[in-house]
This record gives structure tokens, sequence and C-alpha cells, in this order.
């Protein structure tokens, strides 16, 4: 049973696990319809319309033996409840869910998307999170706050089902050429706004390895927490210097009163939880993850050199047009030095 | 690539070429960087070359240093443009401060302070190391200092990786640039993961009550914090090379701490120095003592790992190193009678 399949990664997961040979049945469980641009991948998948509180029933009636855990959302949605709905979905969401999960008997595997956001932002954060490192104080982003909670939910119930294997996988945030998130659309604008006199390290994790790691967790055994994320790290500057863009920095306190504005006004989606971000960065060591999956993610940079293939336009600076400039003024200061010394030669002869 | 290692590749006169091409340093200080080339390229660069290179068939050379210059100037701000380069997951950017940081940093450190090394060698030329310094001089100059000294001085150029407050990492641009030259927050799960991937690790442990001592107090070392740099050089089973430097309390000498302001302001002190603040921002410019850092040779925790919890043998070796570095100073001391002397 996979939840949250009416968005991008959950029929995207729901799709491969149809399609995979050992998966018997995959049941979709959302309170919306899928867009039609995803229900092409949801042709072998059972789609049950109903949000958690009516999956109680569904889980013990279904006998499922995996729960994946997806309908999980980085950023309030206006056109959807805003971020009351997002808080019911996020929390009491995963609450029900887990609670249902914790009375089926045929349960075997529980999968839960979390995120790297579950570890705060401070500044006397360690450089590098393991996956043990505890957040020093709770964050003031709503996606963070809701990731706690989800994680203390799961806590719970693996306390309570100890035979259960529960996977959460803390995910860095996602891009690839052809996902839309928040973030994205954030490097996708031609003029990118950045928090003054800070330079965050950023790690992204491509939607595809994504896939493989959330698809591996089901068909085998990886009991545990994972940091998912590529090897390496982009500093902010040094991504939108890749993305071709160029970057405003402005003092953070104004470029929070100035995401908020454009929030009310419906405009953009930079949340305290990205603010948070781009003041402190998130640096995650996934060495837990590759040991036990024996599968690395493509790297950080591999991921966003990905991501910009796919957002060409808007591009003030790329590095052809670098590269056509710094040999169009080495051309032009070699004509003038040969210049000179031809004129002194005249003038010594 | 270098300019002895260009003149090694050129085919037949490499040998008398050398010398030539090593005349501006003493000329005017030996700052070839990039930095300079830019401005000089359109304007003066052909008289320059003229007076580096005193003989005439040097000028009909098809290739020469200039150009190369302007070309490695070029080629460097376009990868900084493009963000054609490595950071590290500290947020260390090598490239940045080979380029930028370190050139400015020399200007001072050797110009200004006349800096002399001793006990390089007792630096571990691969693999980690634990550098343990005495702290003061108000600002942290003495460990940029430090930092510049084993970039300058060690025979495998090694990078310091500093360990800061979490003071510098609160305050905008001073963290950004404390990250990209290599400085992370001192905690002890950073310490050990640069630690155990073979980085020198720099950390003074008197932390800001060594900075903001006064003058009166200057060469007492404070005390030691709870020895947690000692116990994550144990668990890691790092070496400790304990360095003494003398200098940095002369450059701006604290004669009173004015804690009121200090706490309305939200530093750990407000110094007043004979400069500072009657000059205003001319009271920034450090007064040029004459520096010596010292580094004692290596105590080995390779045999301890299993002690790094116990508090009795962590204490007593920061006690060691805290003696080491107090002995070394007093004959640092006397090898320098006159603090602003050449």
């Amino acid at each position: 049973m996979v939840t949250g399949v009416s968005r991008f990664l959950g029929a995207r997961v729901a799709a491969r696990l149809a399609a995979d040979p050992r998966v018997e049945r995959v049941i979709g469980l959302d309170p919306l319809d899928p867009p039609p641009a995803l229900a092409g991948l949801l042709a072998d998948v059972e789609l049950i319309r109903a949000d958690a509180r009516a999956a109680s029933g569904a889980i013990a009636e279904l006998g499922a033996e995996a729960v994946v855990h997806l309908a999980v959302t980085s950023a309030p949605d206006p056109n959807s409840g805003g971020r009351a709905a997002m808080k019911e979905q996020n929390v009491i969401g995963t609450m029900q869910l887990l609670a249902a999960a914790q009375g089926a008997d045929r349960l075997r595997k529980l999968v839960v998307r979390s995120s790297t956001a579950a570890y705060g932002a401070s500044f006397r954060d360690p450089a590098v999170f393991t996956e043990e490192t505890e957040p020093r104080a709770v964050p003031r982003g709503s996606f963070a706050r809701d990731i706690l909670d989800i994680e203390g939910y799961v806590r719970g119930f693996r306390r309570r089902r100890p035979e259960v294997a529960a996977t959460v996988l803390r995910f860095a945030p996602f891009l690839s050429s052809t996902a839309e998130t928040s973030l994205t659309r954030y490097f996708a604008q031609p003029v990118i706004p950045t928090v003054l006199g800070r330079d965050a390290r950023l790690q992204f994790v491509h939607v595809d390895d994504a896939l493989e790691i959330l698809h591996r967790s089901v068909v085998e055994d990886h009991p545990g927490t994972f940091n998912v994320a590529g090897a390496g790290v982009l500093a902010l500057s040094q991504a939108v210097r890749r993305a071709g863009r160029i970057s405003v920095p402005l003092p953070e306190g104004t470029l929070s009163s100035v995401a908020a504005l454009a929030r009310n006004v419906g405009i953009g989606q930079i949340g305290l939880d990205q603010i948070d971000l781009f003041v402190h960065g998130r640096v995650v060591d996934t060495s837990r993850l590759v040991k036990e999956f024996g599968f690395s993610p493509r790297t950080t940079a591999a991921a966003f050199d990905d991501f910009i293939h796919g957002h060409r336009t808007g591009q003030a600076l790329n590095a052809d047009r670098l590269a056509a400039a710094e040999r169009a003024i080495l051309d032009g200061i070699r004509r003038v030095r040969a210049a000179a010394t031809q004129d002194q030669e005249h003038a010594s002869s | 690539m270098t300019q002895d290692e260009y003149h090694a590749a050129l085919p037949g006169h490499a040998d008398f070429e050398l010398p030539a091409a090593r005349a501006p340093k003493p000329l005017n200080g030996n700052r070839p960087g990039r930095r300079r080339v830019l401005p000089a390229a359109n304007g003066p660069a052909p008289a320059q070359v003229e007076a580096a290179a005193p003989e005439p068939d040097r000028q009909r050379d098809p290739v020469d240093v200039w150009d190369q210059r302007v070309a490695a100037g070029l080629a460097f701000l376009r990868r900084r443009l493009a963000g054609a380069y490595e950071v590290d997951e500290f947020g260390f950017d090598a490239e940045l401060t080979d380029a930028v940081f370190q050139p400015m940093l020399k200007v001072l450190y050797r110009d200004w302070f006349r800096t002399e090394v001793f006990g390089v060698e007792n630096v571990p030329d691969t693999g980690g190391g634990l550098i343990v310094g005495n702290h003061s001089g108000t600002v942290a100059l003495d460990a940029l200092m430090l930092t510049v000294a084993l970039r300058d001085q060690h025979p495998s150029d090694r990078h310091l990786r500093l360990l800061g407050a979490d003071l510098v990492f609160r305050l905008p641009v001073l963290s950004e640039l404390a990250r990209k030259s290599g400085a992370t927050v001192a905690c002890n799960p950073d310490a050990e993961r640069l630690m155990s991937e073979g980085e020198l690790v720099g950390v003074f442990p008197e932390g800001f009550k060594g900075i903001g001592k006064r003058f009166s107090d200057r060469y007492k070392l404070q005390r030691f914090g709870r020895g947690g740099f000692v116990s994550a050089a144990l668990r890691t089973g790092t070496p400790i090379v304990p360095v003494a430097i003398v200098g940095a309390e002369e450059i701006y000498p604290i004669l009173a701490d004015l804690k009121p302001l200090a706490r309305l302001l939200g530093m750990p002190y407000f110094p007043v120095t004979p400069t500072f603040p009657w000059l205003g921002p001319l009271g920034l410019v450090p007064l040029p003592s004459k520096w010596l850092i010292e580094f004692c040779p290596p105590i080995p925790t390779a045999h301890l790992t299993e002690y790094a919890d116990d508090p009795m043998v962590v204490y007593n070796l920061a006690d060691q190193v805290r003696e080491t570095i107090q002995a070394t100073l007093h004959t640092l001391l006397e090898k320098r009678p006159d603090p602003f002397g050449l």
C-alpha cells in the first residue's frame, strides 16, 4: 500500500512497485484523484480514494504487508487549504495511518518518507549530520516541525510493533530535470534572492535515486533510519552560478518579510524552512545508507547538472558564454601587446 | 603551472633563465599574485616584462610569463563565475583560499609581523594532527597567521582547519568567510570527522578567555576549558602538536575591558586599547610586533584510544600540553627581547 499517489513521488513509486514481479498487488491511497499527467503511470495500481482516517479499515481488510507512507507535503499549497491542510495531512494523517498500521497483523514493513529538515538549524550544529544527531532546538519552519512530529510517531510505532521493519528515509531536497518542487522553482527564477553574508552548503538527491532507494526498502529489508543525499556539497552561491542565474543577496530579515509578503500575495513559496536552509545549510553523512543498501545516489553536483539541463531558459551567464568572453579578452590583450611591441621595434629601428 | 615548472619545460635555455624569472621577488616584496595581474595587463605589463628580464632575447619569447599570468587570472575568474570549483562538506573552498585569502594574509604575516617559524618539522607530513596553540591578541589574528605559517613553511604545504567559536558562525559575512577558509564550529563531531579524514586541525582551548585578557596578563596561559580537544584527539588516535605563538599579545594591547558595553552588544568583551576606540577605524590597525611561532614535538595518542572518556587521562594530557606551551612561550620570549624589534 502506497499513500500520496496523487503526487509526483508517490505515483512513480507505486508504478515501479507495480512493475516489479516480486510485488503481488499495489494499492494507492489518496484523498485526491491523481492528475491526468500521472494517471497513465498508475494503470496497474488499484486506487482507493480515501484519506488516512478511512485507511484504518483498509490496511487490516486488505491484509497489507508493507505500507509506504509518502503523503508528506513539504510546502503549504494555497489551492488546497494552505498550512492548516498541510499539517492535517502531515501530522494527523501520519498519526492515523500508523495507528491503523499498528492494528494490522499481517504488516511486515513500514517505509516513511522523512527529510533532512529533521536536524533543525542552529549555529552550533556540527557541519555534517549523522543519523544520531539530535536537533538542538525546535525548528521554526513548519515542514521541519511536522517532520519531527512524524518521526516521533514512527518511534512510538517501533516501540509497539518491534517485529515490523520500519525504515525512515531522511531525504535531502529532490532535484531532477522534470520534478517540480519549491526548490526547483526557486532555482528556475532568473534572479535568485539569497541571504546576505551567508553561503549555505546544500546537498540534493536525484529523484531517480530516491525512487531506487524507496523501491529497495520495500522489496528488501532495511530497518532503521537513513540519510539519503548525493555525495559532495554545493555552496548556494556556487549552485546559483552553475545554474547561470544571478543572485541578489538580501539581509535575512528583509528576505523573511519579502518572502512572507510574496506568500500572502500568492506568488513564490519561500518559507521559513527554506530561509533556515539558506542560512545554515545542511549536509548529511550517507555512509550508513551506502553500506546498508549497497547503492550510492549520484553526487549532488551530478543531480544539479541534470536539473540545469532541464532548465536552460532564463540563464544569464553560462559556462559557454563565460569561456567565449575569456577567449575574447585574452585575444584582445594579446593583440594590444603585439601592437605595442611592434611600435617599440619601429621606434628603436 | 608554476613559473619554475614553466621554465623547466622550456627547451634549451631553461637553466640560465631561472634567475631572471626570480628577479621580481626581492624587487617589490614578492606579490606576484593573480590579483595584480588584471590592472597591470593593459598598460604597464610590457614594461614590467623588460624590468624582470634584462636579456634582450627574453622579450621575443613567443610565450612569456605575463601572458601566462593573464591567462591564468582570466581562467580563475571564469571558473569562479561559472561555479566550476569544489567545496568540501565543511564549506572549505581550497581554490579561493589559496588564490585570495592566503596572499592577503601573507602580506601581514611577512611584511607587517615579520614572522619566524621554528620546528615546522614537528607537524606531520601526512595524516591527521591536532595543533593546539595559545590564544591572544583581541582579534583571532594568531589563528590566521598560523594557517599562513603552515601553508607557507610546511614542506607539504598543509592547510590548517581551524575550529572557531559559535559566535563566529552566528555572524553573517564572517561565518561565510570562516567556512570558505576551512574553519568549522568547535564541536567534537566536526573535530573527529576532520581528524579521521587526515586533516590538520587547529584549536585554541583558551577561547575568549585567551584573546580577551588584559595586556598585564600577557603570555600567561588561561584555563584550558574542559579538555574536549584532548578527548577528540584520543578517540581518533591523532597526535597533538602544541604550538607557542609569541607576538600576538602586542598587536592590540587591552588596557581595560568595558563589561557593561560588551554585554549590551552581545560580545564576550569590549576592549580598550591605546588606539581603540579613540582613533576610530585607525585603531583597528594592529601594532607591528615581531612574531615567533614554534611547533613543539608531537604527543602521540594512538595508544590511549580507550581512555578517551577517562577524565583523569584527558585532564592530565591537557595539562601536559598547557605546560609545554607555557614553557615554550618563555624560551621564545627570551629570544625576542624587544617586542617591536626586527
